[in-house]
């Protein structure tokens, strides 16, 4: 296959990753509003009866009716899981598509649109891989709508064609440095749309929409796994990696460049995020409002820095501009 | 007072206002408040966000140009930013008062832990909790077994757990996970050691950059005069600096001529031969990513460009300038800026600047450089806006990268006002007789940065050591189980409940998963 081939079939399986998503996403749906008319009907019949249980997962359903719908949750809640499963492979061909496609071959995380494509592959790989383990299937449409959204705009308003590495970035460095980066980031979003869910399930408890998330003592716990497991890595991307690379390509191992500020002020906010779990009065709700103001800085750090900072030394989000526009124009006339 | 005790002291605050605190206790309210959890987690906020208008306004520390460029931009802002400090946010006292409070929050908070931490070690698991039922996740059953057997399985069961020696004869109490808060206190003691280092660097280090032209006959010597910028620590002094030399031999790049890249290089290579102290000249291919180490000091490749040699005659026919002129990348493909200044050219002083394409193509009738890979020079092209009069050079200091034309008359080889554009080898006559500028040839220069930063080994070390410490803070789960098995009623009832202390952890999962073993334990006895 030549690199032009790679390049195509990494932008086919984009597209087929993103239509696979989009399917995921209608099961996932329909599961969700299978829970809600489950909560609907469970309000209901304790309306009826006065009192009673409220409907249980592990409840044997007494109501056929409830019974079908119980059903058609699990069924489809599969098959979300199944295509989201497909639509990760397809994901995953892209990354290696856009990596095969550079001459010479190198890893897939070039630039922004490689960088957002790889991110969001590590969110839904993360969410499918974790997912039996702190029992996620939960948070499907959720990480799909995400997904699907991001992909779009990575597409739309990212894409670049393939184009070899600028020779500061031509280094081991970038792998390990920008995958460290990738998967905290994958790992940072994941654990911000749990402490979301719990910020949306402690203002709203009885919401009949919100039925199929789980309890907030739960999404407490799994909001703090994911961080506590994308910090350390946040850690080793910039706080050790990133200042050895900058010491070896720029030559000096914190210059104060906005991107470095940045990646420090999300690493301090985590931080706190993670003491603010263990002081008292800070638990549950200013914690899971700290890590939404962690993963804002994380964006901004991404989008804003890359595009908005004139003096970063990260700015690879559009070759600098000749900046001698007026000369030129007195010069060659 | 100070022989009161301290739970009288407190009783005593109740009824006192705040202000007949005495200084002792002031100070010690104010060092508990300092050393608390809730102010370590809001000066770590405040430190957050203490260091985004540093990341938003142009750094002198950072880019210079760019912070006068925007003093000049914002005249009303630049004097109320200069007063608070925003061009030099990270050396402003009012960013080193949270750093350094939080430092101390931090210490305050760490000793004492430490101490207990001691203690905690040598310690035994606490007592078994007299209703172990209202504990959050526990578990009961009765079996037939005797106390003392359960008991034993229990304690053969928890195995990596440690346990209480004498036990209150009906309960097991057991802990693991101390190493826990080994790690967290490692994780903090390591941020101490990084930041002493991280300011032992900013302190004595430097970082000073130098363009050197390829060449024999050029070179740079480290001292201080030689560099072209140069940003020291408040302790550095100039005899800091190392002794040593280099040349560049030759320069390499690698252009791509294809290509979503195309026009642009790859894989500078500079050969250099250096000398440190008094040893032997040695050689190095310097490249990006790849410094050289010379002593505590670094040498890194930044950069590289353009030096057209220029000869400029003035009316008699002297040579008022000659020699390679460095000329300013202004893209990726090396078209670059510079500037000439001939002040001692007779009758008047002359100037020029302008632009040098390395591979020029016409489009459209403008000239546009398709890429930066020279090659044999026969598409190089010079066009330089030529200038007579007073170049303004009594006024004071002036870059020799600008040209003040403010009191100086543009001046063309005819009337059309065009720049004089120079081939390779070509020579423009000047008009009115003011002399002749020739285009000889095209050098090559790099631009190098020299640093030293102290410590730096110590701050990774730190870092490491940081990540280390957080690994275990976050992942070795310190939890409590106790076991209790009494008679009751002619039969055994085994209480069993757990306590979690890493906050994470599910307990519930340990509580059952210990009560079915030790359940299925029995039951596979009575099966055999």
């Amino acid at each position: 296959m030549t690199d032009h081939t790679w390049g195509v079939l990494s932008n086919q399986a984009i597209t087929a990753a993103g239509v696979v998503y989009f399917l995921a996403l209608l099961c996932a749906l329909v599961e969700w509003s299978a829970w809600q008319s489950r909560a609907r009907a469970a309000v209901g019949e304790k309306e009826l009866v006065g009192a009673g249980a409220p409907a249980d997962e592990t409840d044997a359903p007494a109501d056929p009716a409830d019974a079908v719908r119980a059903q058609r949750a699990a069924l489809f809640g599969r098959l979300s899981l199944l295509l989201t499963a497909i639509a990760v492979a397809c994901h995953f061909v892209a990354l290696v598509g856009r990596g095969m496609a550079a001459d010479p071959n190198r890893v897939p995380w070039g630039n922004m649109y490689e960088f957002t494509i790889s991110g969001s592959f590590v969110v839904a790989a993360a969410y499918v891989a974790l997912h039996r383990r702190l029992k996620l299937s939960w948070m499907a449409p959720w990480v799909l709508g995400f997904t699907i959204v991001v992909l779009m705009l990575a597409v739309v308003g990212l894409y670049e064609p393939v184009a070899p590495l600028s020779e500061a970035l031509n280094s081991y460095w970038l792998v390990i440095h920008v995958i460290a980066a990738i998967i905290a980031t994958g790992g940072f979003t994941l654990g911000g749309i749990v402490s979301a869910a719990y910020l949306l399930k402690a203002r709203f408890p009885d919401a009949a929409l919100l039925a199929r998330v789980p309890d907030l003592d739960n999404l407490d716990r799994v909001s703090y796994r994911i961080h506590a497991f994308a910090f350390p890595v946040w850690t080793f991307g910039v706080l050790i990696s990133g200042p050895i690379w900058a010491h070896e390509a720029w030559g000096s191992y914190w210059n104060w460049d906005p991107k470095e500020v940045w990646a420090f002020i999300t690493w301090v906010v985590y931080a706190g995020y993670l003491h603010a779990r263990a002081t008292a009065g800070w638990k549950g709700k200013k914690a899971a409002i700290v890590a939404l103001i962690g993963l804002a800085t994380l964006w901004f750090n991404f989008i804003g820095i890359n595009y908005f900072s004139s003096t970063s030394q990260h700015s690879y989000a559009a070759p600098a501009a000749p900046a001698v526009v007026e000369l030129t124009e007195g010069a060659s006339r | 007072m100070s022989t009161t005790s301290a739970p009288d002291q407190e009783k005593n605050e109740g009824v006192r206002r705040p202000g007949e605190l005495n200084a002792r206790e002031l100070a010690r309210w104010g060092w508990r408040q300092l050393t608390s959890m809730r102010t370590a987690l809001i000066l770590l906020l405040l430190l957050a966000l203490a260091a985004v208008p540093g990341s938003l306004i142009p750094q002198d520390g950072v880019d210079s140009l760019k912070a006068d460029q925007w003093r000049e931009a914002h005249t009303t802002l630049t004097p109320i930013y200069e007063k608070l400090g925003l061009f030099n946010v990270y050396s402003t006292p009012w960013f080193a008062a949270i750093y350094l409070l939080l430092m101390v929050s931090l210490v305050g908070c760490i000793i004492p832990r430490c101490l207990v931490y001691a203690r905690a070690m040598r310690a035994e698991p606490p007592a078994t909790p007299a209703k172990l039922t209202r504990l959050p996740d526990s578990t009961t059953y009765v079996t037939d077994e005797e106390p003392a057997e359960v008991l034993a399985a229990a304690r053969k069961q928890l195995r990596g757990y440690r346990i209480r020696k004498d036990g209150d004869g009906d309960s097991v109490s057991a802990e693991k996970g101390y190493l826990r808060e080994a790690g967290n206190l490692i994780f903090h003691m390591s941020l101490i050691i990084v930041l002493v280092a991280f300011a032992t660097g900013s302190l004595f280090g430097y970082k000073g950059g130098v363009i050197v032209l390829v060449g024999e006959e050029y070179g740079f010597a480290n001292e201080l005069s030689q560099y072209d910028d140069f940003k020291s620590g408040s302790l550095f002094a100039p005899e800091d600096l190392d002794d040593f030399s280099f040349k560049i031999d030759d320069f390499h790049a690698e252009w791509l001529n294809t290509g979503a890249g195309a026009g642009t290089a790859r894989g500078f290579n500079s050969k250099i031969r250096y000398t440190a102290g008094t040893s032997d000249e040695k050689s190095y291919d310097l490249r990006v990513n790849h410094p050289l180490t010379i002593g505590s000091t670094d040498v890194f490749l930044l950069a590289h460009g353009y030096a057209p040699v220029i000869t400029v005659r003035d009316g008699n026919g002297d040579v008022a300038y000659s020699g390679p002129t460095i000329f300013l990348p202004q893209s990726q493909n090396l078209l670059s800026f510079g500037v000439v200044k001939a002040p001692y050219a007779s009758p008047e002083e002359i100037g020029f600047q302008g632009l040098f394409y390395p591979f020029e193509g016409t489009v459209d009738g403008e000239p546009v450089n398709l890429m930066g890979d020279i090659g044999d020079g026969s598409h190089a092209m010079l066009s330089l806006q030529g200038f007579r009069g007073d170049l303004n050079l009594d006024a004071g200091p002036q870059s020799v990268y600008a040209l003040d034309t403010s009191k100086a008359n543009m001046m063309s080889p005819d009337e059309t006002g065009k720049a004089f554009n120079l081939r390779l080898g070509e020579t423009a006559e000047l008009p009115d007789g003011l002399g002749s500028v020739s285009f000889d040839d095209v050098q090559q220069w790099n631009r190098v940065q020299i640093s030293k930063s102290p410590g730096k080994e110590w701050a990774l070390l730190g870092v490491s050591l940081a990540l280390v410490g957080l690994l275990g803070s976050l992942f070795i789960r310190s939890r409590r189980v106790w076991v209790r098995a009494r008679r009751v009623d002619g039969r055994t009832l085994v209480e069993i409940a757990a306590l979690d202390r890493s906050g994470g952890g599910d307990t519930a999962a340990v509580v059952t998963g210990l009560a079915e073993t030790l359940r299925g334990a029995r039951t596979q006895e009575e099966n055999r």
